[in-house]
């Protein structure tokens, strides 16, 4: 098993594990460290995938923004364990089963299917580097990011007049 | 790699994320849930936007950007619903003091 091989299936575990726990968790403090702890994981997979700017881009954002975002509110709100409402038992076990469906119908349409023999280029390619996908972004989908520019802008009005206190 | 592991973990990082949504009555952790499903999605763009790269890397050189672009736009409209959401979740707590989603049945009487 070569070196890119380890790594993919020690983040993969690593991802897994941490999501499971991160749903299974009684306090959402708890939850949010192990997402933080998944949005790492998958950041590894982009470096493995030689996606560099998208590592960097989902650190940040993702674990560094949005997270602490998260952890505001929650102790905003002073959530912990004793506080936690939870559902019924059996409807968390028909949850779980629901889950468990659906993951058996995707996993099985998709086990056989003919694309199995690509193969994702793994630790090299240039597709992933700021330079190239810089260029791809500002010449062909300028117009989508003048347009996001717009949507951040209405989200930011959007939170501020949600937010304010009458 | 073969891309059928890219494709199997995603969809078990989505349905761990969905079993979340549908077990859990804190609607932040419910939002999170969601937030770990885009992530699941994006890592699958990633990686056929990689797969793509490789099979036509010889022609078009660059040929898999889309699938990166597309993520990079995902993760900007997650960041503006976050805000959005969070400052919702905030007003509903301010009026009800609880994050609870089977509180909200109230709206049906």
């Amino acid at each position: 098993m070569g070196v890119t091989q380890i790594l993919f299936w020690f983040l993969s575990v690593l991802a897994l594990f941490s999501a499971l726990m991160m749903v299974t968790a009684k306090n959402p403090i708890y939850s949010v460290l192990w997402l933080i702890l998944v949005f790492f994981a998958i950041s590894g997979h982009y470096i493995l995938l030689n996606a560099q700017f998208l590592a960097i881009v989902n650190i940040i954002v993702y674990a560094g923004a949005i997270m602490v975002l998260f952890l505001f509110v929650i102790m905003l709100m002073n959530l912990n364990r004793e506080t936690e409402p939870q559902k019924n038992k059996w409807v968390r076990v028909a949850g779980a089963v629901a889950g468990g469906c659906l993951l058996l119908v995707l996993v099985a349409a998709l086990k056989d299917s003919e694309v199995k023999k690509n193969a994702a280029m793994v630790g090299e390619g240039n597709i992933g580097l700021i330079k190239v996908l810089g260029k791809e972004l500002f010449s062909t989908y300028v117009v989508p990011f003048e347009i996001s520019s717009v949507l951040f802008l209405s989200a930011m009005v959007g939170a501020v007049v949600i937010g304010k206190k009458e | 790699m073969p891309i059928n592991y890219y494709i199997f973990l995603s969809i078990a990082l989505f349905v761990i994320g969905m079993v979340g949504v549908l077990t859990r009555r804190n609607a932040i952790i419910i939002f999170m849930c969601i937030e770990l499903m885009l992530n699941a999605v994006n890592l699958l763009l990633v990686a056929f936007s990689k797969m793509h790269h490789a099979a036509n890397a010889a022609a078009i050189p660059t040929a898999g950007t889309e699938g990166q672009i597309f993520v990079f736009f995902i993760m900007v409209v997650a960041a503006a619903e976050v805000s959005v959401g969070l400052a919702i979740i905030v007003m509903m707590y301010r009026n009800v003091h609880s994050v609870d989603v089977s509180f909200l049945n109230r709206l049906k009487h």
